[in-house]
């Protein structure tokens, strides 16, 4: 056996409150084995572990992190190895992948002189030795001109292919075990797909084995030969990823199964954990929409452009968004779809005049919002209204969650009095299905589908008649992803709302959306309804971002 | 987020000044050298109400009498003047203003005169002048911090405030900004302060306004770059969505996040300009001659030196190092408490 956990527990010191050393436990005796030329998946939500276990392998985790347990690597014990002998091992043996390529590259050297380190360093290459296994590294992982690459900083590259360079370091030494903490969650659909069929094909090649982890069933689902399910610390289900998906035991598999919205049938409601968990079944579908509601939002031929500086004084102009058109409908919802640098995100901003459109016209309820006076805009800013991407970012960390939602109402007068604009607050909060003792906490109090609730009610204050959301579910996990998508659709049918959804995603543009935009390089390739869309895609694009959902295990692929 | 359980009942979690305050409470070099920095700060009060050192001025001792501890100048010898050899003289009959002195004895006899006993020695000794320098290190801790902390307000406000314009707004205003800054930072610091000085002459007022207007760059650099940082993020945009104004965006959605940061900046800034002060009023540009400073104190203990009179230099520099240290230690202790990527971590 290559890697052999036995009861592995970690606890993380969290400094002392009153003398007493306080400790969190994230991984409550995890045991599990990874076979040679396997890959092993770890899945679970964030927060369950899965990442630690995976980081104490090499014990990559923080000081203040305790570990207790087995960890045999070959037979050899890694929890009692001295750190000089671990460093051998890291990169050599056991190479690491981790989420964010953006982050993980060192951004002040060049690719090759990354590459090259630990070929020097452990192999003990020439540095011109070095170099050329480096350019043969690239090709390997399907790096389009290496050598050109060999000299190329990380910003340089694109999110795809920094992964890609991530990918060829880990490969570098040709390690026994590849560890691939979420490497596709920080990436496009389509980007994901290539890096998957990347990590497999190496895998088959080398044949060597990875532990792959992820919060997506469904990308798990074609690459993994065993599944191990992880929540709270523990492991709920473990098996070969044909049984888990055919019969999964665990009700909270079942449940992760359940809450990725489907490709072929969507439901009217996703399910959620703790739904299916407590057995309830899925409600009735949703009442057809009125198809010829009023119409709220109109674009006509709307562009946006930035002037980049070339040489001295020049200037360039890139077209980040040209010529979009679009209606929406009262109680309807608009999907726009594409890769990143497809300028949706611009899009939606143009649209609240975040960023100043070029050219176009925005028609909102008869009036053109691109032409009015900064007056009226603060009016009607009350009445289209966004929700950011990153529930992170998108909250001031320094007011409470009350004070974010009174904000605005304050700014618009609407509420009498403080106290008539707080019960308006509590009100929305319980609407968005947080509860009370919500309102004196802070944003890092909370995890990111609360916050997400919360970001969702500060646009609600206003009573607003169009909401964009931009990205709004792609940073959450799967299950969190179904329960913020619910509140959604509930919150359109109770009040009416119009959405722009903005999503890479089209599993959940699908799900949400009645019509569908595919944009890409700023400009629209198709535009359709969403049966339409889906059911026979004209453009190949569109194809081919339909053929890259990660459509879980299928026992004839 | 350590510890959600506990504050989940709680109506109001803790602010984030209040867990920082709670960090730095466990600091135990960060907690004494607040305390250091307390009673300093305690006794400029008492003395700028007139509690201690009032009297500073006064000639309390000999001409440079010695601290306490070292006791007493021995008397110096002497040397006996030889007396002349020739017949004795009467000099009355020559003197023209001997009829005159019974006169002036008289009015002399119509005023009090009092003797003030001079002190042989002081707790800490005394200056050229016989002051005591205990009295003179206390008044010129008052005035030395004062001129420190004003400064470092008036610097940081400046730079603040151009620094928050610059980088949020960019453009033609972020270059006319940083053209100003290019321009104060081209200009050696030293010399900027003495053109300054300069121009505006001593006195209290004047060094605060000459380092406030000198030394605001750093502080304008390091907001702008925030502001850079902060204005594109998602809260600042959902709060531009929402319809906040420019000010309420810049001074209290992104102040509020940035402010560690200043107040970091601000006490390295006081540290900075009171040793800047005591250089200024060394070279004889600093506060007026009516007023002491440390930087005074070292002046003169420059010439004391020479005729072995240390005591005022080792009283200056003893009280400038203590507080120094304790107020940059104490800044130090502060960034660890207010700086949330340090948490997590015993």
């Amino acid at each position: 056996m290559l890697l052999s956990i036995q009861d592995l527990r970690v606890a993380f010191r969290m400094g002392r409150v009153d003398g007493v050393l306080q400790r969190t436990e994230a991984v409550k005796g995890v045991s599990f084995e990874v076979a040679e030329n396997r890959t092993v998946a770890l899945v679970g939500e964030s927060g369950s572990g899965k990442s630690v276990t995976a980081m104490s392998i090499l014990n990559l985790l923080p000081d203040n992190a305790e570990r207790s347990g087995k960890i045999l690597w070959q037979g050899k014990d890694l929890l009692h190895t001295p750190m000089a002998e671990l460093q051998k091992l890291r990169g050599r043996e056991i190479a690491c992948v981790f989420q964010d390529p953006m982050t993980s590259l060192n951004p002040v050297f060049t690719v090759g002189d990354q590459l090259a380190e630990p070929l020097i360093k452990h192999l003990g290459l020439s540095n011109k030795a070095a170099l050329e296994r480096a350019e043969a590294l690239l090709v390997e992982v399907g790096m389009p001109e290496p050598k050109r690459r060999l000299a190329a900083y990380p910003h340089e590259l694109s999110g795809g292919q920094q992964q890609r360079v991530m990918i060829a370091m880990a490969l570098a030494c040709e390690p026994k075990l590849l560890i691939a903490d979420e490497p596709t969650t920080a990436l496009d659909v389509t980007i994901q797909r290539q890096i998957l069929e990347l990590i497999a094909e190496i895998q088959r090649k080398h044949r060597m084995s990875v532990l792959f982890i992820s919060h997506d069933l469904g990308v798990v689902g074609e690459i993994a030969d065993e599944v191990l399910v992880m929540r709270h610390g523990v492991i709920r289900e473990q098996g070969p990823v044909a049984g888990i998906f055919a019969t999964p035991k665990d009700t909270y598999t079942q449940a992760l199964l359940a809450c990725r919205p489907s490709l072929d049938h969507p439901p009217a409601r996703l399910m959620v954990i703790d739904d299916h968990i407590a057995g309830k079944a899925r409600r009735a579908p949703a009442a057809a929409k009125d198809a010829n509601a009023p119409v709220v939002l109109e674009v006509k031929s709307l562009a946006k452009s930035f002037w980049l500086k070339q040489g001295l004084f020049g200037k360039r102009e890139f077209k980040a968004v040209q010529g979009v058109n679009f209606k929406l409908r009262k109680g309807h919802t608009l999907g726009v779809v594409g890769e990143s640098g497809s300028g949706k995100t611009t899009m939606g901003l143009t649209l609240l005049r975040l960023h100043e459109p070029t050219h176009g016209e925005v028609i909102f309820d008869g009036q053109d919002l691109l032409k009015i006076s900064a007056a009226e805009r603060q009016v009607m800013r009350r009445r289209i209204q966004i929700v950011f991407q990153n529930p992170y970012a998108s909250l001031n960390p320094r007011l409470t969650i009350g004070q974010t939602l009174i904000e605005p109402m304050a700014i618009h007068k609407i509420g009498a009095s403080t106290t008539e604009r707080e019960q308006r607050a509590r009100a929305l909060l319980q609407k968005v299905g947080l509860d009370d003792s919500a309102f004196g906490k802070y944003p890092h109090e909370f995890s990111g589908g609360q916050r997400q609730r919360v970001a969702i009610a500060r646009a609600l204050t206003l009573d607003p008649e169009v909401l964009v959301l931009d990205e709004a579910v792609s940073a959450l996990d799967v299950s969190v992803q179904a329960q913020v998508l619910n509140l959604l659709r509930d919150l359109q049918d109770e009040l009416g709302l119009s959405y722009v959804f903005i999503s890479h995603d089209l599993a959940v543009v699908r799900f949400i959306s009645d019509e569908v935009l595919v944009m890409k390089d700023g400009v629209v390739v198709e535009q359709a309804g969403t049966e339409q869309i889906l059911a026979a895609p004209r453009e190949e694009y569109t194809q081919r971002l339909l053929a890259a959902i990660p459509r879980g295990y299928r026992a004839a692929a | 987020m350590s510890t959600p359980a506990r504050v989940a009942r709680a109506e109001h979690s803790e602010g984030v000044w209040h867990a920082a305050w709670r960090r730095f409470r466990s600091d135990r070099v960060g907690l004494f050298c607040a305390v250091v920095v307390t009673a300093f700060l305690l006794l400029i009060i008492v003395a700028a109400l007139g509690g201690v050192a009032r009297n500073w001025q006064k000639e309390v001792g000999v001409a440079n009498a010695p601290p306490t501890l070292l006791g007493p100048r021995p008397a110096e010898a002497t040397g006996v003047i030889e007396v002349p050899q020739g017949p004795n003289v009467d000099l009355s009959a020559i003197d023209p203003l001997a009829p005159r002195y019974k006169e002036w004895d008289e009015r002399a006899a119509k005023f009090k005169t009092e003797e003030t006993v001079k002190a042989e020695t002081l707790p800490m000794g005394a200056d050229r002048l016989g002051r005591d320098v205990l009295s003179k290190a206390v008044k010129g801790t008052q005035i030395s911090v004062f001129v420190g902390v004003m400064a470092a307000l008036v610097a940081t406000g400046l730079g603040t405030l151009l620094g928050a314009f610059a980088g949020f707004f960019g453009g033609k205003i972020g270059d006319l900004l940083e053209w100003l800054y290019n321009v104060f930072e081209a200009i050696p610091g030293i010399l900027l302060i003495f053109a300054f000085a300069a121009v505006f002459g001593r006195g209290i007022s004047t060094v605060v306004l000459i380092l406030g207007l000198t030394g605001w760059t750093g502080l304008y650099r390091q907001v702008r770059a925030e502001f850079i940082k902060h204005r594109n993020r998602e809260y600042v945009r959902s709060a531009e969505a929402i319809g906040a104004s420019v000010w309420s965006r810049m001074f209290s959605h992104i102040l509020p996040n940035v402010s560690h940061v200043i107040l970091v900046r601000m006490s390295l800034l006081v540290v900075g300009f009171i040793k800047a002060e005591v250089i200024l009023s060394y070279l004889g540009l600093g506060v007026g001659i009516e007023d002491v400073s440390w930087g005074t104190m070292l002046a003169e203990a420059q010439s004391e030196l020479i005729l072995g009179h240390w005591w005022q230099l080792v009283a200056a520099t003893t009280f400038m190092a203590v507080f120094v240290t304790a107020f940059s230690l104490m800044a130090d202790a502060l960034r660890d408490a207010l700086d949330p990527k340090l948490r997590g971590l015993e």
